[in-house]
């Protein structure tokens, strides 16, 4: 029996499958949040969380709005300075992933969070860089979630907030001490992997009901697609359970009902 | 030793047109009444510091204060821009805003570095991004012992830190609790510091490694309860998410904010 799902619960679902409950992983806010929570109720119960806060370890009941609701800080095992958080656990090497959205993203997977439009004369003020170009550096590995457009997937970003792996795929080739970089991009429609050799992202796998034709239309540049090209598991009945009921009770939360 | 003001009368002495001024909270503890009360004294030309500029630092920037801000993440948290910052960088509504932005990691550092009495703070950072082309105090410096490639930026050394903590001690000493941010980092680091709080009290009731700021390093407090509203004071209330919502609406148009801002700002404070 096929059950109904929407395009934004697959990106969620696929997103959490990504991640292991042995992982240590730096959670930006927004999709990647509520993915990495996701994950956290379903098959990764003992998964490590960390925001950018300070929070180190948390188990909020529900997703929070801001990185620094009161929420991720109680249910936290500990939480710590900004400067601590950056120094220390982050830029120390003891992320595993590094987990991000983004506004923007180019086939080299780099990030724009910046501004669309010339820097001097942005035609969109975006709200800037905050935490990710470091998480994308000192993390160990980084996986973006994004949903799919032509706004969002572009040939080149207007501008690199965040390297993926910079305008030519080379950017971190012979720089010491940083991690892999992205290593899985997953959007409403589809998984991309850089490929190995250049570095630009390739479609690995195809979500259920999705065709090529649908992420080429969705996508800025020339889409290259793996020769074995996979499609991804619908939802199980838990996983949309478990994702619906967060949702629920996240927005009843937000909205001063709770 | 800290002195005991009221709120009004500490943003008089220490806050002067064309300071450096760093309003810091991490959306925890953000100090939303100090900055009404500088709306409200009418400062000018101010240098707004923040990692994080919220809301405040958006009707701060409506109102007319700011000539410039430094910060790295300038959005309302989980609901989208801050368009009276928007507006400020694209139209230059009410004035012209010069911008510098720099990533959190480097914030971070260049507080701590200011802490520290250092001039500049050193991070394993930018590496691929175009930040540096855009901001000149974003350079880089090879290490002396292994020959690494890392940024540098100057240390952060505001004029006035202004912070809002859970309580003080009648010695003025200061107990910040929950998600503590870059406050500690930020007051240390600069000339002068207010700080509100929700409550005076006999006894701080700090742990022994608590997060405490001797009287000795703070200008002055003010008693000010419900002082980080619509943000929230661990121990005494919770985030006003839905207000964060609301200003989405508020903020997007000139004169909703300006109306907004009269009866909630400025009246309000004129009534006190």
């Amino acid at each position: 029996m096929s059950l109904e799902f929407t395009s934004s619960e697959m990106m969620s679902i696929t997103a959490a499958r990504a991640l292991s409950n042995d992982l240590i992983c730096f959670v930006g806010i927004g999709l990647p949040s509520e993915a990495a929570n996701l994950a956290r109720l379903t098959h990764a119960p003992d998964i490590t969380l960390i925001y950018e806060s300070g929070t180190l370890q948390t188990r909020p009941d529900v997703l929070p709005l801001s990185i620094g609701d009161g929420e991720l800080c109680q249910s936290a095992l500990t939480t710590v300075s900004v400067p601590e958080m950056f120094r220390y656990w982050l830029q120390g090497g003891h992320i595993s992933v590094g987990f991000l959205g983004t506004a923007q993203i180019d086939r080299f997977a780099n990030l724009n969070t910046t501004l669309i439009g010339d820097y001097r004369e942005p035609k969109v003020r975006l709200p800037g860089g905050g935490g990710a170009p470091e998480i994308a550096t000192s993390a160990q590995e980084v996986f973006i979630t994004v949903k799919h457009s032509r706004r969002t997937f572009v040939k080149d970003v207007d501008f690199v907030t965040t390297v993926g792996f910079g305008r030519d795929g080379k950017a971190r080739d012979n720089v010491p001490n940083i991690g892999r970089g992205p290593t899985l991009v997953i959007t409403d429609l589809c998984i991309l992997k850089p490929d190995p050799d250049t570095r630009e992202l390739v479609v690995t796998s195809l979500h259920p009901n999705v065709t090529r034709e649908d992420v080429i239309e969705a996508t800025g540049w020339d889409i290259r697609f793996a020769d074995e090209l996979e499609i991804t598991p619908a939802p199980t009945h838990e996983e949309l359970a478990v994702l619906r009921s967060l949702k629920e009770r996240t927005h009843a939360h937000h909205s001063g009902q709770q | 030793m800290a002195e005991f003001l009221s709120l009004k009368e500490a943003v008089s002495k220490y806050i002067h047109d064309g300071d450096t001024v760093a309003m810091e909270g991490f959306t925890h503890l953000i100090p939303v009444a100090a900055g009404h009360e500088v709306i409200r004294q009418e400062k000018r030309d101010l240098t707004l510091i923040r990692m994080t500029p919220d809301l405040v630092y958006d009707q701060m920037i409506g109102a007319g204060c700011a000539k410039k801000l430094i910060f790295s993440w300038g959005g309302n948290p989980g609901v989208g821009s801050l368009h009276r910052l928007r507006d400020a960088v694209e139209k230059s509504w009410p004035n012209k805003l010069e911008i510098l932005e720099h990533s959190h990691a480097a914030m971070a550092n260049a507080y701590e570095a200011g802490a520290a009495g250092l001039p500049l703070a050193v991070l394993r950072g930018y590496v691929g991004s175009d930040l540096p082309k855009v901001n000149p105090q974003i350079r880089f410096i090879e290490c002396p012992f292994t020959g690494e490639r890392l940024a540098a930026i100057p240390s952060i050394r505001p004029d006035v830190a202004v912070i809002h903590a859970q309580r003080a001690d009648r010695q003025g000493n200061v107990l910040i609790e929950g998600i503590i941010g870059i406050q500690k980092e930020a007051v240390l680091a600069a000339k002068r510091s207010i700080v509100t709080v929700e409550e005076i009290v006999d006894d701080l009731g700090a742990s022994v490694n608590a997060c405490v700021l001797p009287s000795w390093v703070v200008s002055a407090i003010a008693e000010v309860p419900g002082g980080a509203r619509p943000s929230y004071t661990l121990g005494y209330y919770d985030r006003d998410n839905a207000f964060y919502k609301d200003w989405d609406a508020i903020a997007r148009d000139r004169d909703t904010f300006l109306a907004w801002l009269k009866h909630n700002v400025i009246e309000k404070g004129a009534a006190s």
